[in-house]
């Protein structure tokens, strides 16, 4: 019997070569493109000689398109065709963007995702992006003077498949080789230098300018995983905005205020509540239509009251995400900030008394995100080397394939590293088999029936042999953003076939959690339902062998011999049936004693089959 | 349910923590898969799961998450040398058969 060695916890493999690299925060608000230079990342400027550029796209009737904070200022002029925040609508369906209530837009329904029509045709969000990414990267080669040579992107740790290969396809029509799509909250841990930490969990709290997401990370050798998130989509900075400029508009009586002059309000409270960040009382002036000026000022004592309600609100998505990850407070090494409008001292002072820890919030918390990206593109781009490699990214359910009894066999196990490649040899059950059903199958239980199908495919010409003489190489691949791909050969004669697993939607990471807490509580019955489903297919396999064989030999058999045998193949069937392994097994011993003569008989006719006619000499 | 190492393993196992500088126990574990039904494995513990369920035994700390506990509970952890080869060797009740090169059991 081998023995065993104690193994370390994880695995590693090898990088990309490459050089001039970009880290991209494809923002729903904002975007950004930042690089690692001498050692140190650095958000780049844009042409407009900022560090943000606005997620604004619009079309003209010509089909030329803008970028950037021109179309964002002039949004209120065409807003049908200035399309904004299109990062929610990112493998989104019809019934999905009907959530975010009346939209500017015309929506066009289309397979996978919704369209929007435009003067300049029909645009899909993944064209809308893919004009963001082509002005970043234009941002980014021009910083660089030179041609990237990737790219890596963040996204949500929400994000599913559809949504992330949205991200990709994006990338690719822009012109941009996608390194890895990284987790924003795993960019910020990054950033914060965390990955090079021993252990840990963090949580990022990522309060933007519309959006508020919370994420639990655990950090295991270099490795993060997203144990939960959690957050709201309709909360961000500019809700304080409007609570400032609601408040001005009671005090000074502007009740019917029109569209410029609130939009002259909303700058002025936005302009307010970044002066209250250093400053315990600012003012403004603002200059409303018809020539009147306005002068408003707030105190910090009073904004915070104000707004208090809203920073209440992030606290009940932190509470859940911690429940879901089965986390207390006292769990939590270290809370990273993120996002703009964390920033408001209140925010900062909320989120610190809730978790009594130091924040982590030294790091600009608008290029947070944007740096750990351009760290990690810097790693991957081949620019480090050896022990600083890192490993950012686990497949949450493990990978595998149906056998025969509708058992799962795993292939890569859940927790691995990606990207990750593995293949296992197969082989077929019946003889003279030509075709073979490959299911891929995702999760943690023993019954394909208890796993998530993700595709299925056939191997066909299969050159007919012997059961169990066909070798079949079944290789699972899994790349950097978890896109699944899976072959299958025949190494006879070569047979191929394959299929890229591209799922039509993503499981949460509260299905993932409720998946493999199934796997737990059922790892008994499915222990014994394994067992059982062996038990069938070995009577099954014996049953086909036994009958298979006297077919073609019959003449070898006595009566009674083929009586028992017979008898025996009968009664194995039976039991099968049956839910009881034991019996199962037994029947399988008794047939096996029953056809040990016939067996016999059959070596011995098929050895002297191979000798007849030949010589001693031949044989030697 | 009961996880128990020998005396003989106990020393090795906290030599290698030792040598690691890091760790707190033992995994233990079966994947299904391997010529004749499952196979073990062995890992060093850096951070106990929340499914985990732990035993003691000579002074190791054993985690084994309760989908592998099913297969190997009643286990005793021995270390032993045959020849050159020197390694731990699973001690399962359970186990029926095992393949010819010992890295695959069935229960």
């Amino acid at each position: 019997m081998a023995l065993l060695q104690i193994a370390e916890p994880g695995e590693s493999t090898a990088p990309h070569q490459h050089r001039l690299a970009v880290g991209i925060d494809l923002g729903t608000t904002n975007s950004l493109v930042a690089t690692v230079k001498s050692g140190v990342a650095e958000v780049l400027l844009n042409h407009d000689g900022n560090k943000l550029t606005p997620s604004v796209v619009r079309y003209f009737a010509d089909g030329r398109c803008e970028v950037g904070a021109k179309p964002k200022a002039e949004q209120a002029d065409d807003p049908a065709n200035t399309i904004v925040s299109v990062k929610r609508f990112m493998g989104r369906g019809m019934a999905d963007v009907a959530k975010y209530g009346t939209l500017p837009y015309k929506f066009v329904d289309a397979p996978g995702m919704v369209k929007i029509e435009t003067v300049a045709g029909v645009k899909s969000p993944v064209d809308v992006s893919a004009e963001i990414l082509k002005v970043l990267r234009v941002h980014g080669e021009d910083a660089l003077a030179g041609e990237l040579v990737g790219a890596v992107i963040t996204v949500p740790a929400y994000f599913d498949d559809a949504q992330r290969q949205a991200t990709k396809d994006a990338a690719r029509l822009a012109g941009i080789n996608v390194l890895r799509l990284l987790n924003e909250p795993t960019a910020a841990a990054i950033a914060y230098g965390l990955d090079n930490a021993s252990e840990g969990t963090f949580a990022v709290f990522d309060l933007g300018g519309g959006t508020f997401d919370i994420s639990i990370l655990r950090l295991t050798r270099g490795i993060f995983e997203v144990l939960a998130t959690n957050g709201d989509s309709a909360l961000g900075g500019d809700d304080f905005d409007q609570a400032i400029a609601a408040h001005w508009r009671r005090l000074h009586g502007l009740v019917g205020a029109d569209q410029k002059d609130m939009r002259r309000l909303l700058m002025a409270a936005r302009a307010v509540k970044e002066q209250l960040t250093t400053t315990e009382e600012a003012a403004t002036e603002i200059h409303l239509s018809y020539g009147q000026t306005l002068k408003v000022k707030l105190g910090r004592a009073e904004f915070h009251s104000l707004t208090s309600h809203l920073v209440d609100r992030t606290l009940l998505p932190v509470k859940k995400a911690l429940r879901d990850a089965k986390l207390g407070i006292d769990d939590i090494a270290g809370v990273v900030m993120v996002g703009g409008a964390t920033r408001m001292t209140h925010v900062q002072s909320a989120v610190n008394a809730f978790f009594a820890r130091p924040l982590l919030n030294n790091v600009d918390p608008d290029k947070v995100v944007a740096l750990g990206a351009a760290i990690q593109a810097n790693v991957l781009a081949g620019n480090k080397t050896g022990e600083d490699m890192l490993l950012l990214d686990v497949i949450p359910l493990s990978l595998g394939l149906e056998t025969m009894g509708g058992l799962v066999e795993k292939v890569i196990p859940r927790n691995s590293t990606i990207p990750v490649a593995r293949a296992q040899e197969f082989t077929t059950f019946k003889d003279g088999q030509t075709a073979m059903v490959i299911h891929v199958v995702q999760g943690e239980r023993e019954l394909v029936k208890d796993c998530r199908s993700l595709a299925r495919f056939t191997l066909r010409d299969i050159p007919p042999m012997v059961a169990g003489a066909a070798r079949i190489r079944v290789a699972f691949q899994v790349d950097a953003d978890g896109m699944v791909s899976v072959s299958a050969q025949e190494l006879v004669s070569g047979v191929m076939a394959q299929i890229d697993v591209k799922p039509s939607y993503g499981l949460t990471d509260a299905e993932i959690a409720s998946m493999l807490q199934a796997s737990f509580t059922h790892a008994g019955a499915d222990a014994e339902a394994r067992v059982l489903a062996e038990a069938r297919t070995d009577a099954s396999r014996l049953i086909e062998a036994a009958s298979a064989a006297m077919r073609i030999d019959p003449e070898l058999l006595t009566v009674d011999e083929s009586v028992a045998i017979t008898d025996g193949i009968l009664a194995l069937g039976r039991v099968s049936e049956a839910a009881d392994p034991r019996a199962i097994k037994a029947a399988i011993e008794r047939l096996s004693t029953a056809t040990e003569s016939f067996a016999a008989k059959r070596m011995d006719k098929s050895v002297s089959a191979a000798l007849t006619g030949k010589s001693l000499a031949e044989l030697r | 349910m009961s996880i128990t190492l020998t005396e003989r393993a106990a020393t090795h196992v906290q030599n290698y923590l030792t040598k690691r500088g890091k760790g707190i126990g033992l995994r233990f574990g079966v994947r299904t898969t391997g010529c004749s039904g499952m196979a073990y494995k062995i890992e060093f513990v850096d951070a106990a799961s929340a499914e985990d369920q732990s035993f003691e035994s000579n002074g190791v700390k054993v985690f084994v998450d309760p989908k592998s506990l099913v297969y190997i509970d009643g286990t005793e952890l021995d270390f032993v040398r045959e020849g050159l080869n020197e390694g731990f060797k699973f001690n399962n009740p359970k186990e029926k058969d095992t393949c010819g090169c010992g890295e695959s059991f069935n229960v």
